[in-house]
């Protein structure tokens, strides 16, 4: 068939039956690959014993592009809503992690009060991420209705942005030294009252799913990842988390004003689909806790730390990292004293995530495949930068 | 040639009832399944929190026909590299098989194209999977990697779950002791029992492997669209494709037929003998009047006079059921000489009106596990099918023939059976669960990454 004609994915190996090993080529237009990501699979009957991800169809150069943006010469400022196209589900909190590198640049700090409207906007952020996650798992491993309940409360939380800064994908919420703009009146009021209708709706996802036999002959014991692979492979956020490791750099490097909450870190232990599964909803209402605690006091005073109109950081360079709602988002940025970063690299959490695919959907189905490419929760702007 | 034609004359002349509903219901089917694919959508969108199809039509009432359209003006796409043959004869043969199935069934003691065919059940079963043919060769032909995993995924869940599902209609014809439909309901009369109720087992190992053999979630792996993109259809479009989705919801009308015919007492009413309970008989023209009464509501709330009219149109029609549904009884009440004359076209319409409740109930049941269940993996089907589903069929056929003897041995008949044949469908259950657990014992857990034997391949 004509598909053989591409080249093998992985090394040769023996089939069951001795026949012929099938390629078979998931994507990039496929109802599940969560965007363009393009997998080629090597099957033996409908067992996968070959994979290799192929990425780069949602290439756009953004790391480049900071380096090139020079209009009215405000090139850091330029760059910031670049950032939300990564990820893009999670804007808010890749908007987070690039004003506060460019802030630890500058050696300036943005007041409390735009710090604690940060955490909360992030931390919903993070909820609405795990929202659009869980239905989509859920989607591709067959249950249809899920999806519907989580984009129910995912719009929500899009609306307390629209409310906040007139947008709701691509938010560009915050500016480096602070915000933009001042919270508007109800925001305590609708985050608490989200918050409050929350707890009931993430046990209606658990009725349906946690105990369901179907989910768990799907989920358990399918993409296993230890501990030791994990960490081999750079693996961050929920997927370390679930192998049990319990890493988390809001709490191993506070940012924001992650240091005044209490909250905890949820791990699995065998890192398994289910594992990640219920991590994630735990996640879920632990991000609930610290928003509910952080509405409980916003210090009131100024929003924007005193930055000039054009940024000119010292010449240095500077390495930050946030826990994303995908794991560690890190921005390595240069600056040669100019008014353009003279390199910006970014560590996207899915791109490394998604190294361990293949570990994970070696020896499973074709139907385990769509669980790991769902439960490794890709985003694939961020893939592909 | 002439006699050719004389026979031919001679057979129509001779058959033309039959003809007339085989044409009927080629004609009507593909509305009805239309209807059937939109009610499926408002359910969906009524367990999901959102609306469905509002466009077309007041409350998306005219979007079967507008679907119909679409696919039919669509362009025509043969992939290069297919068996074009072949995969023209495919879905023909996939959407033969399914109506050909209907002309076996019986909706109501009046209508049924083959008229007192006394293979019934067997004809109904047999001709219907045929239609796997169509699948197979259909994702054979298109000559793509998916439509063949999406056929060969259905050729072995179909022999797997062919096997229950006959099994367990095995038991219900016990019973019966025929294969005629019609006979199947009369005895359900005659003993006044439901035979799903003397075998809830056997209904449902029938009811699981039914959704399975239509490719119904949570088995719809052939088609699983987060999978194999949509599985043996993948390459067909337009009419092509519409003619395999004309043929699974047929399949679903078909054994959802079966099902009620056999386990549900057929076209009877709930109690058909229980003379104090005949107010059950007011009931579906009282349905009809109530949802008529609530579409007239609802018509000042239309927002365009096209809708208001169009929800008056609805409700009238619901009106005029009721009075059809109503008319045999009260004829008698007003003139009681007319009651024999008023008796079968009582049966009849009231006999359509409760298999046609007790079809959509059924087919309910299946919308409604497709939108809350995930999907089986395909190792994990293999497994439920014969590690648990085929021994329980089979154990619950032995088991029940022993019940049906001791049950005549101490001259019990009807409801009175439930008192060997309960306890013998416990017993069958028990058994499977049994074998189920040993079997999972003896199963080796899978090793990540170790090539492990295949179901099928």
């Amino acid at each position: 068939m004509a598909n053989n004609t591409i080249p093998d994915a992985g090394e040769k190996q023996q089939t069951l039956l001795g026949a012929d090993e099938l390629i078979l080529n998931m994507g990039p237009q496929h109802p599940s690959t969560h965007g363009v990501l393009r997998v080629k699979l090597k099957l033996d009957g409908e067992r996968v014993i070959g994979s290799e991800c192929m990425i780069g169809y949602l290439h756009r150069g953004v790391e480049k592009i900071a380096e090139h943006r020079s209009y009215q010469q405000r090139s850091y400022q330029q760059f910031a809503p670049y950032v939300d196209r990564m990820d893009y589900v999670a804007a808010v909190s890749n908007g987070l992690g690039y004003c506060e590198a460019i802030e630890k640049l500058l050696m300036v700090e943005a007041p409390p009060r735009a710090k604690v409207i940060r955490t909360i906007l992030t931390e919903l952020q993070r909820i609405a991420s795990h929202l659009l996650w869980l239905g989509t798992h859920a989607l591709d491993i067959g249950a249809l209705t899920p999806l519907f309940y989580c984009f129910r409360e995912r719009e929500e939380i899009l609306k307390i942005f629209e409310k906040y800064c007139g947008a709701r994908l691509t938010t560009h919420a915050f500016r480096i030294g602070g915000l933009q703009y001042e919270a508007y009146d109800t925001l305590e009021k609708d985050v608490e009252r989200f918050c409050k209708a929350f707890e009931p709706r993430i046990k209606d996802y658990e009725d349906l799913l946690t105990q369901n036999r179907i989910w768990l002959g799907r989920t358990k014991g399918v993409g296993i990842l230890t501990a030791a692979e994990a960490i081999a492979l750079g693996a961050t956020g929920p997927v370390l988390r679930a192998s049990g490791v319990k890493w988390d750099i809001r709490k191993a490097m506070p940012y924001a004003a992650y240091d005044q909450y209490k909250f905890e870190i949820p791990t699995g232990k065998t890192g398994d689909t289910y594992d990640r599964y219920m991590v994630r909803m735990e996640e879920m209402r632990q991000s609930r806790l610290i928003c509910l605690q952080a509405i409980e006091n916003i210090p009131s005073g100024p929003i924007m730390a005193r930055v000039g109109k054009v940024l000119k950081p010292p010449p240095g360079e500077v390495y930050h990292s946030i826990e994303a709602p995908k794991g560690e988002l890190g921005y390595y940025v240069v600056s040669d004293g100019t008014v353009q970063p003279y390199r910006v690299r970014i560590r996207p959490p899915s791109f490394v995530n998604l190294q361990s695919f293949d570990k994970m959907a070696r020896g499973g189905l074709v139907a385990d495949v769509v669980a790991i490419i769902g439960t490794l929760d890709i985003v694939l702007g961020e893939v592909d930068r | 040639m002439q006699a050719v034609t004389q026979a031919t004359t001679e057979f129509v002349k001779q058959n033309w009832a039959p003809l007339v509903c085989g044409f009927v219901v080629v004609a009507v089917l593909p509305l009805i399944v239309g209807y059937v694919v939109l009610v499926e959508r408002k359910i969906m969108a009524d367990m999901q929190a959102r609306l469905g199809p509002m466009r077309v039509g007041p409350h998306g009432l005219l979007q079967p026909i507008a679907d119909a359209v679409k696919l039919l003006i669509k362009e025509d796409i043969i992939p290069d590299d297919a068996d074009k043959l072949v995969f023209w004869l495919a879905p023909v043969l996939s959407v033969g098989a399914a109506l050909l199935a209907m002309a076996g069934l019986a909706i109501g003691p009046a209508f049924q194209i083959a008229q007192g065919i006394n293979i019934g059940i067997l004809f109904v079963v047999g001709v219907s999977a045929m239609g796997i043919f169509g699948i197979v060769l259909g994702g054979w032909a298109s000559n793509s990697h998916y439509s063949l995993i999406g056929a060969l995924r259905s050729s072995a869940q179909l022999v797997s779950y062919e096997t229950a599902a006959g099994m367990a209609l095995v038991c219900g014809l016990l019973f019966a002791g025929t294969l005629n439909i019609t006979s199947i309901v009369q005895a359900q009369y005659d003993q006044g029992i439901w035979f799903g109720l003397l075998a809830p087992v056997a209904f449902f190992v029938y009811l699981v492997a039914s959704i399975a053999e239509t490719n119904r979630a949570p088995f719809d792996l052939p088609e699983a669209e987060s999978e194999l993109v949509a599985g043996y259809m993948t390459e067909f479009s337009g009419f092509r494709w519409s003619l395999y989705f004309l043929a699974e919801y047929t399949n679903m009308i078909v054994v959802a037929s079966v099902a009620t015919t056999l386990f549900l007492g057929g076209w009877l009413r709930p109690f058909p003998r229980t003379h104090w309970l005949d107010f059950i008989d007011f009931l579906p023209p009282l349905l009809m009047v109530v949802i008529g009464v609530y579409c007239l509501i609802r018509v000042p709330k239309q927002p365009v006079r096209v809708q208001q009219l169009f929800m008056l149109a609805v409700a009238g029609m619901c009106f005029a059921v009721a009075v059809v549904l109503a008319a045999p009884m009260l004829g008698p009440l007003l003139k009681p000489s007319l009651a024999s004359a008023m008796k079968p076209f009582f049966e009849g319409i009231h006999g359509g009106f409760w298999f046609i409740f007790k079809v959509g109930a059924y087919i309910y049941f299946f919308m409604w596990l497709r939108f809350t269940l995930p999907r089986y993996r395909f190792d994990q089907l293999m497994r439920l099918g014969w590690h648990f589903l085929i021994p329980l069929s089979i154990i619950n056929v032995l088991l029940i023939g022993i019940a049906m003897i001791v049950g005549q041995y101490f001259d019990l008949t009807g409801p009175s059976l439930l008192l060997t044949t309960i306890p013998a469908s416990v017993i069958a259950l028990m058994i499977a669960l049994f074998i189920l657990a040993v079997e999972q014992k003896k199963e080796p857990q899978q090793q990540p990454g170790a090539a492990t034997p295949d179901s099928y391949a």
